[in-house]
């Protein structure tokens, strides 16, 4: 009894093998699959010596004949449903990282009036659908097309009280609504805009500044024929500052007693043997003169030690110089300063 | 269309159809390739980008005319162009004495390119030299890389990247078995990378699964790498950016241990032990005579006590 019971589990063993071998593919190292994208990686080294040896589309054939197989085999273990009498595989989710082809969504920014009631608390009502109309006796919807309680379909309008009799009360209300609706849109398209400008970030125009605004208000103001010299002003506008003329002449013809003085101060200047002398200009002069001298002492000194050393020194004394104010301001001066001593 | 700033708003129901399906999405769309000649083009070429525009199809577009651009010196038409017609993926296919029969293969994010792979033809067999019959357009072909190239070289790497990219099709959640026709097989082999594309027969196993054979159809190319230009780190990570949305839920209160074993935790409110209704065992129950005796005994055990 045991021999046979051996004998047949060997033969089962035997045929499954034979069953399985169609379809068996021995591979040293195991595939990788993504069975999402129908996808599989062989990493086993392709051998070389049999690619040369055969002809290489037979090689690449029976090659792909094999991956083939494998891949086939790992989608028959997938869970599989007939839909509409055709049998499915259900597949996993892709795993290969791909990369995406346009960014991540940005959330839409909330419009004014989300942002209001979010301030505000104000929580969204649900409404019905539907409205009683009392003039039609039906339920009508609550906006569009027969609308309940459509007040532009009215064949009788009122005149209040307070209105002109001979105003024309309809049209006045479709004038009503038509502004209505275009304050509607335009405040949707102000909060696309708002939106847009958030999704392309960097054609961000700041506004011009107030300074900027008055210079270009200036620059305007003068750039008529006859440099702004008639144009209107504001009523609390400022004249503006003499721009034009740089020097002022005195008239050929004016007083003629102060002319007189001056003409006689001049020639008692000039017949004078001692020079006239300006005290305060004078002093300054002086003063300037010896804090140079003092100056460019310093600098001779620093600098002659300082060539061992390196130019550190040289820039310290410099600075500090120029900290304390000794230094020579610039080399114009120094300029000025040889013409003032010839002089 | 009314304009406001450049942004165009749709005035009909077809045209913001139309705009939606261009705008970022959290899953997206099949990405559709565009596929053009350069300056100077051979008859390999244009055959070549007339077959891979047949493998692609419906999610391709063949321009007939030449673009006199480079792709490696200047982007900015390529990027233009696939702002007009929204795709991503490119293949631009040229020819010269220093680059004879060259194919680039290109995909852009957020409409700049982003990875460009220049690869040379070195042989090309075409679909109408190979007699036999296809299979239908549009589908999903089952793909397979062979080689250790494709996992060890980082270029190569990025070149499977591409590859899946262009040739994978639509993500579905399930496929029809039988349906499984198409497989493109790439090999990377002493410095070229064999593409071959089989039909599918399914023969009959002793089992379920059924045993491959495969035929030749399709276009057979030996290409081999030249230039490359990949996209910088940061920017791949930046594409590669899952949003949080897609990542998948970690479920709260599972934990595994050591054997595999999956373990969570019950909570329950405080139990009376001493009144827990437990199953009824028969056999254990009190009889009368028994439970007499027992509470005389009990009695009597407690007066000692007492």
């Amino acid at each position: 009894m045991a021999a046979t019971v051996e004998e047949l589990l060997a033969k089962a063993e035997k045929d499954e093998a034979e069953k399985l071998k169609s379809i068996r593919v021995k591979k040293e190292l195991e595939l990788e699959f993504d069975l999402g994208n129908l996808l599989a990686s062989d990493r086993n080294a392709v051998n070389l010596r049999d690619f040369r040896a055969q002809k290489k589309e037979d090689y690449l054939r029976a090659l792909a004949r094999d991956n083939t197989q494998l891949l086939v085999n790992e989608l028959w273990k997938m869970p599989s449903e007939r839909v509409e009498g055709v049998v499915v595989a259900k597949l996993p989710e892709p795993t290969t990282r791909l990369p995406r082809e346009k960014p991540v969504p940005k959330p839409r920014p909330p419009t004014k009036w989300e942002q209001f009631a979010k301030l505000k608390g104000i929580q969204k009502k649900k409404k019905t659908n539907l409205v009683w109309d009392e003039a039609h006796k039906e339920w009508r919807r609550r906006w569009g097309y027969k609308r309940a309680n459509d007040n532009t379909k009215d064949w009788l309008v009122e005149v209040p009280e307070t209105a002109d009799p001979d105003e024309d009360q309809f049209a006045k209300r479709a004038h009503a609504k038509r502004e209505r609706v275009a304050k509607n849109e335009l405040n949707r398209l102000r909060n696309i805009a708002r939106a847009h400008k958030l999704k392309v970030p960097g054609a961000a125009a700041a506004a011009p500044s107030r300074n900027e605004l008055a210079r270009a208000e200036q620059v305007a103001k003068v750039s008529t024929a006859s440099v702004g010299k008639f144009q209107e002003r504001l009523p609390k506008e400022k004249a503006p500052r003499n721009r034009g003329k740089k020097r002022a002449f005195q008239p050929n013809i004016g007083d003629f007693s102060t002319e007189r003085q001056q003409q006689l101060e001049l020639l008692k200047v000039i017949a004078s043997k001692k020079p006239r002398m300006d005290v305060t200009k004078a002093v300054n002069k002086q003063m300037r003169e010896e804090d140079m001298e003092a100056a460019s002492k310093k600098r001779k000194g620093a600098g002659r030690k300082g060539r061992k050393g390196g130019s550190a020194p040289r820039g310290k004394a410099k600075g500090k110089a120029k900290a304390k104010g000794q230094g020579p301001p610039a080399g114009k001066s120094r300029q000025v300063r040889k013409g003032l001593g010839k002089r | 269309m009314t304009q406001l700033d450049g942004v165009v708003k749709p005035k009909t129901r077809r045209s913001k159809r139309f705009l939606q399906s261009r705008e970022p999405k959290l899953t997206e769309n099949v990405k559709n390739a565009m596929i053009m000649k350069g300056g100077n083009t051979s008859e390999t070429v244009t055959k070549a980008l007339k077959d891979i525009y047949a493998l692609k199809k419906p999610n391709a577009v063949l321009y007939k005319k030449k673009n006199i651009t480079r792709p490696f010196e200047d982007q900015t038409s390529l990027e233009f162009f696939s702002k007009k017609t929204d795709c991503s993926l490119f293949l631009f296919g040229s020819h010269n004495k220093k680059r004879p029969n060259n194919l680039v293969f290109g995909r852009m994010f957020d409409f700049h390119v982003l990875d460009m792979i220049e690869l040379g033809i070195e042989k090309f067999v075409s679909l109408s030299d190979i007699k036999s019959p296809k299979c239908a357009e549009g589908t999903k072909p089952l793909l397979i890389f062979a080689g250790e190239a494709f996992d060890t070289d980082s270029e190569y790497k990025r070149l499977r990247s591409v590859f899946i990219d262009f040739f994978r099709g639509q993500t579905v959640p399930a496929v029809r078995l039988a349906g499984l026709e198409h497989v493109l097989h790439f090999t990377a082999l002493e410095g070229k990378i064999y593409l071959r594309s089989y039909k599918v027969l399914l023969k009959k196993s002793g089992c379920r699964t059924p045993r491959i054979e495969l035929e030749e159809i399709g276009p057979s190319f030996d290409f081999v790498l030249r230039r490359t230009h990949l996209a910088s780190d940061d920017l791949s990570k930046t594409a590669h950016k899952l949003p949080k949305a897609l990542k998948p839920k970690k479920k709260k209160n599972i934990s595994h241990d050591t054997f595999g074993t999956k373990l969570g935790r019950l909570h329950m409110q405080k139990q009376n032990l001493a009144k827990l209704k437990t199953r009824k065992m028969k056999g254990l129950r009190k009889r009368r005579g028994e439970t007499i005796q027992g509470e005389e005994e009990d009695s009597a055990k407690k007066a000692k006590v007492e």
